[in-house]
């Protein structure tokens, strides 16, 4: 293929990742504007981010959506993780019916998902809040674990297990010893999509939580129809936290190549 | 060989019911009337009849569709030629494109929703810089203008990668065989290239469209509160008006006309691969 380098393209990719980018450098820079507008900068200033970290209810949302995307993460990537090997194992039929009601969540609007689990816990009569929002995060999570963690499967001997086995290994230990490292890579990024997806949800959190328990997005929405610039200040501690998690997940496994290159 | 197969039956399980069990109460929901009790269930279609006879309501429908639509076609207008461009860069710059294109969906869609809330306001940046040159000001938040770049800009990074994904798995050779054999660059595009991106357009424009649709927020921050699409109906009628049997049916109604959609896709990428004999 011949290389295409027309002064076109190049401009057009830049305008582009202007686009992309604008807004949230727009963010950043306001966060440390000095005055409550939105529009014009007046010097500089850390006056919203004293405001934000002495406002109760902002600490306590970055508090709900920290804890509840750990707890997802974790929940739904050992379930996901165990169920994707148990089907793995299991008759096409069951694998295929669960695969099909796992696209539910995944491709239905994330409204009707949402209002679905709102009359859910109602109907139980389950108070909404922290537990509410826990459990619906950790059932859209399970599904991206899945799904990345399958394919994984897909590419590995059937007859592993069944060595280590033959070799004296338990089920347990064939499980944790041979299979689990296996498909560490599949876990891992599974892993992250579901703490990025809990981090960053809103539409479901908005509707199954309650009880004054909200995450950072919720607070964004309801504090966004009056003029508050601490919320410039909230986006970018969101920014720092989501773009410090991409890179040590991006640099751990750079560190760990390297120290094996170093004992070898 | 059995000794793993129990560890899905959890799961299975969970599924029943926190999955299946809401869709379910959605459906039930929809064909009952609205009480206060429970324990009875008259099947009914007035809250499906009564969507389609108040004015108001369709005219919700026409417009989220409008958008939806317009957003779709803007995304595959401007997200083509870049998936284009990255899948034609050297294997180094590829991986860079990619990874600036994929970081902002990372980061959470209110707050850079938030963003264009400053940006386009009538004293904002863009504004300034119109009235500078001798344009502005131009009225850009609370309009259509403002909702739809705001669902552009949230959205086209799915296109663009999904687009990318397939153009980057096609097999340059065919393209270097076509011209060889005399085909112009045109040409070259139109039979070849294009024909073999349609699967990566297809799910591009599902995962344009279905968001599109639905989405509630950025109409609401851009749109401002006056600006109605049907995820907003649906947000007002369980969270404020409080009548969830009528909520359910028109998330019902958004759902059927969402597959609909997909399927007429799908059916013109079948009917497109089979006129042209069939995908290589």
């Amino acid at each position: 293929m011949k290389e295409k380098k027309s002064i076109g393209s190049k401009i057009f990719m830049a305008l582009l990742l202007i686009f992309f980018y604008a807004p949230i450098i727009y963010i950043i820079i306001f966060s440390f504007n000095g005055s409550r507008s939105l529009t014009h900068l007046d010097g500089f200033s850390l006056r919203w981010y004293e405001k934000m970290f002495n406002d109760r209810t902002m600490m306590e949302s970055v508090v709900y959506t920290i804890v509840i995307a750990l707890l997802s993460t974790v929940i739904s990537t050992v379930v996901g993780t165990i169920t994707s090997i148990g089907l793995s194992k299991s008759r096409p039929i069951l694998k295929k019916t669960v695969e099909q009601i796992n696209n539910f969540p995944i491709m239905n609007p994330e409204i009707v998902t949402a209002i679905g689990l709102l009359m859910f816990f109602s109907a139980l009569g389950v108070k909404k809040g922290f537990a509410t929002l826990l459990l619906a995060h950790i059932m859209f999570c399970i599904p991206y674990v899945m799904l990345s963690v399958t394919p994984k499967l897909r590419s590995l001997d059937p007859n592993l297990a069944d060595a280590a086995m033959d070799l004296g290994a338990t089920p347990a230990q064939a499980l944790i010893k041979v299979i689990v490292p296996q498909i560490m890579p599949g876990i891992v990024s599974g892993a992250l999509i579901a703490f990025t997806m809990s981090f960053d949800d809103f539409i479901i959190s908005y509707f199954v939580t309650g009880n004054g328990v909200s995450n950072i997005s919720i607070l964004v929405y309801t504090m966004s129809k009056r003029v508050n610039p601490s919320i410039n200040a909230l986006s970018t501690l969101v920014i720092v936290i989501i773009t410090f998690v991409l890179l040590i997940v991006n640099i751990i496994p750079i560190i760990r190549e390297k120290k094996e290159k170093r004992t070898i | 060989m059995n000794h793993f197969r129990k560890m899905a039956y959890p799961y299975v399980a969970w599924i029943s019911v926190m999955v299946v069990a809401p869709m379910l109460l959605i459906v039930m929901y929809a064909f009952i009337q609205k009480s206060n009790d429970v324990t009875t269930f008259r099947f009914t279609l007035s809250n499906f009849i009564r969507f389609f006879s108040e004015n108001v309501y369709t005219d919700v429908l026409k417009r989220s569709l409008y958008v939806a639509v317009l957003t779709t076609i803007i995304c595959l207008l401007l997200g083509y030629p870049a998936a284009y461009i990255i899948a034609m860069a050297k294997p180094k710059r590829k991986g860079l494109m990619v990874l600036l294109i994929t970081f902002p969906t990372w980061i959470n869609m209110l707050v850079r929703t938030y963003a264009w809330l400053g940006i386009l306001q009538d004293d904002g940046i863009i504004n300034s810089l119109l009235t500078a040159i001798g344009i502005g000001p131009v009225k850009m938040i609370y309009t259509d203008f403002a909702v739809v770049l705001g669902m552009v800009y949230n959205f086209i990074p799915f296109m663009i990668l999904q687009i990318y994904a397939a153009l980057d798995k096609m097999d340059k050779s065919y393209i270097e065989a076509a011209s060889d054999l005399g085909a112009n660059k045109v040409q070259c595009f139109m039979k070849v290239t294009f024909p073999m991106s349609l699967p990566g357009v297809i799910s591009g424009i599902t995962l344009v469209f279905l968001p599109a649709v639905s989405s509630f927020f950025i109409p609401k921050l851009l749109g401002g509160g006056q600006y109605v699409l049907i995820g907003n109906v649906i947000e007002t009628q369980f969270l404020t008006a409080g009548d969830w049997n009528f909520g359910s049916a028109i998330s019902l109604i958004m759902a059927v006309i969402i597959m609909i959609s997909l399927y007429i896709t799908r059916k013109l990428d079948t009917d497109v691969t089979e006129a042209k004999g069939g995908r290589l």
